[in-house]
């Protein structure tokens, strides 16, 4: 029962606050909702037992990403956006191309078949915790995967200072 | 709970029977006194992207220390020293932004 209450609650709270995240005029406030949202979705994680996504939920996407977005909502200019009537002319394209998702998503579900469990069933990885079998896998078997990470993310230092740092050098 | 409904019941009941006259001038936005020049809401500088962009790089560096010092006395000098090449890579770009003045607020 009171799993299902949980659940329920957070099923029913992170449709509302999406909702609230795409349908509010003013984007400074559809990312406040946004960050409301991320914290139900860690709820969401640790109610899976999954608490290493759940605090990098917190750490990244509430603590690093959203920074990310409100900058770049401050960024542009939005005075011009806010009067522009939202949800006009586009609306028939979105609602087919979100059914025909919703179908996909649907089909997928039904035709999923579980794999036979390997060395990592539910019951291996509660034993030992999520984060220390996620530690064991991705610090042995996964060790390139994992070495190519930090050049995605020197990629992406690299990338940001040379297309922002070149706007700033202009004005002197 | 008693001390939460009456916070929350007295905001409610506030509001369905205060009066609501609100006019143009009552509306604006109070920059002592005068009138309010421009809009509240301007352009933000370009720097602050780059922080909150370098903010995020890291961060996720630290995440996947976390799991790391879990495991570290289960796998042992192995996983030291991948986790040392992992920093060094990202130290190359720690140096490439210090060189480009990315720390530098001017």
């Amino acid at each position: 029962m009171l799993p299902k209450l949980f659940f329920g609650y957070y099923a029913v709270v992170i449709i509302v606050l999406s909702l609230l995240v795409v349908t509010r005029k003013n984007p400074v406030h559809s990312v406040m909702w946004m960050l409301l949202l991320f914290f139900h979705i860690a709820g969401l994680y640790l109610f899976l037992n999954a608490e290493f996504i759940a605090a990098i939920q917190i750490i990244v996407y509430a603590g690093a990403i959203l920074v990310l977005f409100l900058f770049v909502v401050l960024l542009l200019n939005l005075r011009e956006e806010l009067l522009i009537e939202r949800f006009i002319g586009t609306w028939p394209t979105a609602l087919v191309i979100s059914v025909s998702l919703l179908i996909l998503v649907i089909r997928a579900i039904q035709d999923m078949a579980l794999a036979p469990p390997g060395n990592h069933s539910v019951d291996a990885i509660q034993a030992e915790t999520h984060t220390v079998a996620l530690g064991k896998i991705l610090y042995t078997d996964y060790l390139f995967p994992f070495e190519i990470a930090s050049v995605v993310l020197l990629i992406a230092i690299i990338g940001a200072l040379v297309l922002a740092k070149r706007k700033m050098r202009s004005p002197q | 709970m008693i001390a939460t409904a009456f916070a929350l019941g007295a905001l409610v009941v506030g509001s369905i029977f205060r009066l609501k006259r609100p006019y143009a001038e009552k509306l604006m936005p109070y920059e002592s006194g005068n009138p309010p020049v421009g809009e509240p809401r301007q352009r933000f500088s370009v720097k602050f992207y780059i922080i909150a962009m370098l903010f995020v790089v890291f961060d996720v560096e630290a995440v996947f220390l976390y799991p790391w010092a879990i495991v570290f006395d289960k796998i042992g000098l192995y996983a030291f020293i991948e986790m040392v090449i992992f920093i060094v890579i990202l130290f190359v770009g720690y140096i490439y932004a210090w060189k480009k003045e990315a720390f530098v607020w001017d």
